[in-house]
């Protein structure tokens, strides 16, 4: 498994870290909201697994695209969805990224090239296929990434869009983040292969497992795979071994049913915040001055979205044609 | 005014519009070589990149043309059988029909699924499908089926220019007939959501969809013979549909039969035929008659395909049920 090197500048890596605390204070918040009833509908957060989110995205240009999952918040963040917006789509609120329409598991902010959270497990991946595709016949040098799960990494749309990305050398980044559980389905059970990488050599592609929970090992991997797309060189497989602290959504417990203590308290050391914050040999005025500004960020994003009105019933009959 | 065949038609559509606009391109399996001959000499006049041939993976293609199209371009998929569509019905149905609402607005699937449809040429039960009502049931997804070389050129015209994600069903009989028709010259569109009076009368309706028109009018022509005058109606556009123009007709006839290849069970005659008696119940004198596929897979054997499949005759035999006549 690929570990950072040292290569990084402070300050890149201090953006890294500044990204997963936004994500992370963004996802507790949204949490919190859901356990008080003002979240409608689905929310799967990605807390642990913020350094896949982060790295991947600093790899990336804001041109590119990224398309994620229903465990998507983290990459919305880090690809620059704005937050106000992101939180209103949460609780219902007309003025959301999606006009209340699509929740959580379909945050998108085309704009900044954040072509949407799909929450049909492995659906993505044919899709990401089509936005490189349109970037190769168009002669740009845009790079599409889509993120999945290892339980997706078992889906046909997975084989079906790396064979094509393979034989049309389409500039996508195939970027699996392996939290080791599909729900409750162990990987170990449901995968033929301990590392989903190698799944890259049927396709005659790249293929790299990286340490998931450190930001400059998903960072440089990244980096890599971004580049080799971007030379019309075509896809690239990643994975990014992590674990996702809490269950699988609200109802599951963080452990006890499917998850030893033992195993989570495991990877609850390896939180990518304290690796990343051990990294920079941060201090604590230094986490401090990042924790303030990360809050004032998720007071205005709540005072926004509080503040916003529900759609009239007419919004439901909208945006259906074009 | 020209003379083509129906996929002479077709094939001139896509020529036309793959001209007009480079962002229209067309992939599937075999469109390169095309053995129906709707994408001849596209590959040779456009290039291999724009008339794509694609590994056997419904799900792959048909999902990378709504990520084509959720990023500008405007792609033609070819599904080569309706069948093979339901390894696509995640892009279709969840994916293309949906993203733009999902999405609030923030882009659109201007994607165009031509699915070659139907029976009748002993293929059986999963090369023989007629599943369009099932389309009919997305919200977001529009559904065309011509039934001749104009409306196949004008319509296929139109479903590439559309913005939204088109079923553009066509039948593999179709493609077989070597009759010719009058297609306008040149750069025309066939208006989505208007359906066509292909005869008048005034007796009884028939609504015939797709390939079926065909046995249509052959009814319609021999019950002239009898005296009994039908106005037949071709639909083109089974979302959006054309529900005035039937009712119109429903209003002066107070009878109506409606034809389809599909299966009976909630099928297009049943939308019709609820949009008819909601529209314009007290007008009828006789229950609305349907004929479509009878609830079994479609056979291979050429006898028992027949039995299971509209015909001319099942059409004659239920608009005199709807008249109370006799052979």
């Amino acid at each position: 498994m690929a570990r950072s090197t040292s290569r990084l500048s402070r300050k890149r890596l201090g953006e890294m870290y500044r990204t997963m605390l936004r994500i992370r204070r963004f996802e507790e918040t949204a949490d919190d909201l859901y356990m008080v009833g003002k979240v409608v509908g689905g929310v799967h957060v990605s807390i642990g697994q913020e350094a896949c989110s982060a790295g991947v995205c600093a790899a990336l240009r804001e041109d590119d695209a990224v398309l994620t999952t229903h465990r998507g918040h983290g990459h919305s963040i880090a690809k620059g969805t704005r937050l106000p917006e992101m939180l209103a789509e949460l609780m219902g609120k007309v003025t959301g990224l999606c006009r209340s329409k699509g929740g959580s598991m379909h945050i998108a902010d085309v704009s900044k090239g954040h072509y949407g959270a799909h929450s049909i497990v492995g659906a993505n991946m044919p899709m990401a296929a089509g936005i490189g595709l349109a970037y190769q016949l168009e002669g740009k040098d845009q790079v599409a990434v889509v993120f999945f799960g290892d339980g997706a990494s078992n889906n046909g749309a997975f084989h079906e869009a790396m064979n094509l990305c393979a034989i049309w050398k389409l500039p996508v980044v195939f970027f699996c983040e392996n939290n080791q559980y599909a729900v409750s389905v162990p990987a170990e059970y449901s995968t033929s292969v301990d590392d989903i990488s190698v799944r890259s050599k049927g396709y005659d592609a790249p293929g790299l497992t990286v340490d998931g929970m450190d930001v400059a090992a998903v960072y440089e991997a990244s980096r890599e795979a971004v580049a080799h797309a971007r030379r019309g060189l075509g896809p690239s497989l990643i994975e990014g071994k992590t674990y996702r602290f809490f269950g699988h959504s609200r109802g599951d417990p963080h452990y006890g049913m499917y998850r030893t203590k033992e195993e989570w308290e495991g990877w609850k050391g390896r939180d990518p915040l304290i690796v990343c914050e051990k990294m920079l040999k941060m201090t604590a005025k230094q986490k401090k001055a990042h924790a303030d500004a990360v809050e004032a960020e998720i007071k205005e994003a709540i005072e926004f979205a509080e503040s916003s009105p529900e759609p009239e019933e007419s919004v439901a009959l909208e945006d259906i044609f074009a | 005014m020209p003379e083509l065949t129906y996929v002479e038609a077709l094939n001139e559509a896509l020529h036309e519009e793959m001209a007009r606009d480079e962002k229209v391109f067309l992939m599937g399996e075999d469109v390169a070589f095309d053995y129906f001959g709707v994408c001849s000499g596209l590959a040779d006049r456009f290039g291999r990149d724009r008339v794509r041939d694609t590994p056997i993976c419904e799900l792959g293609f048909t999902g990378a043309g709504v990520g084509a199209a959720m990023a500008g371009f405007r792609p033609i998929v070819d599904l080569r059988f309706m069948d093979f569509a339901t390894y696509a019905l995640d892009p279709i149905v969840n994916q293309a029909a949906k993203l733009r609402y999902m999405l609030g607005g923030q882009l659109s699937v201007p994607m165009v699924a031509r699915i070659p449809s139907g029976a009748g040429l002993q293929y059986g039960a999963t090369h023989g499908q007629s599943l369009e009502a099932w389309f009919m049931q997305v919200p977001g997804l529009k559904v065309l089926y011509p039934s001749c070389p104009s409306d196949a050129k004008g319509l296929l015209k139109a479903a590439v220019r559309d913005d939204n994600p088109v079923m553009f069903i066509e039948h593999r009989l179709l493609y077989a007939q070597k009759t010719k028709q009058d297609v306008p010259e040149g750069d025309y569109t066939t208006p989505i959501g208007v359906a066509e009076v292909k005869r008048a009368g005034a007796d009884a309706t028939i609504v015939g969809i797709g390939y079926q028109m065909g046995h249509c009018l052959e009814a319609a022509e021999a019950l002239a013979g009898e005296g009994i005058e039908c106005e037949v109606i071709d639909p083109r556009s089974l979302t959006p549909l054309d529900v005035e123009t039937i009712t119109a007709s429903v209003r002066k006839t107070s009878r109506c039969v409606i034809v389809e290849e599909g299966h009976l069970r909630s099928g297009v005659g049943a939308e019709i035929s609820a949009a008819i008696q909601e529209a314009v119940f007290e007008y009828l004198d006789a229950p609305i008659g349907r004929v479509a596929a009878l609830m079994a897979p479609i056979p291979v054997q050429t006898k028992l395909e027949k039995f299971v499949l509209p015909s001319t005759e099942k059409v004659i035999a239920a608009v005199r049920k709807a008249l109370g006549v006799s052979a």
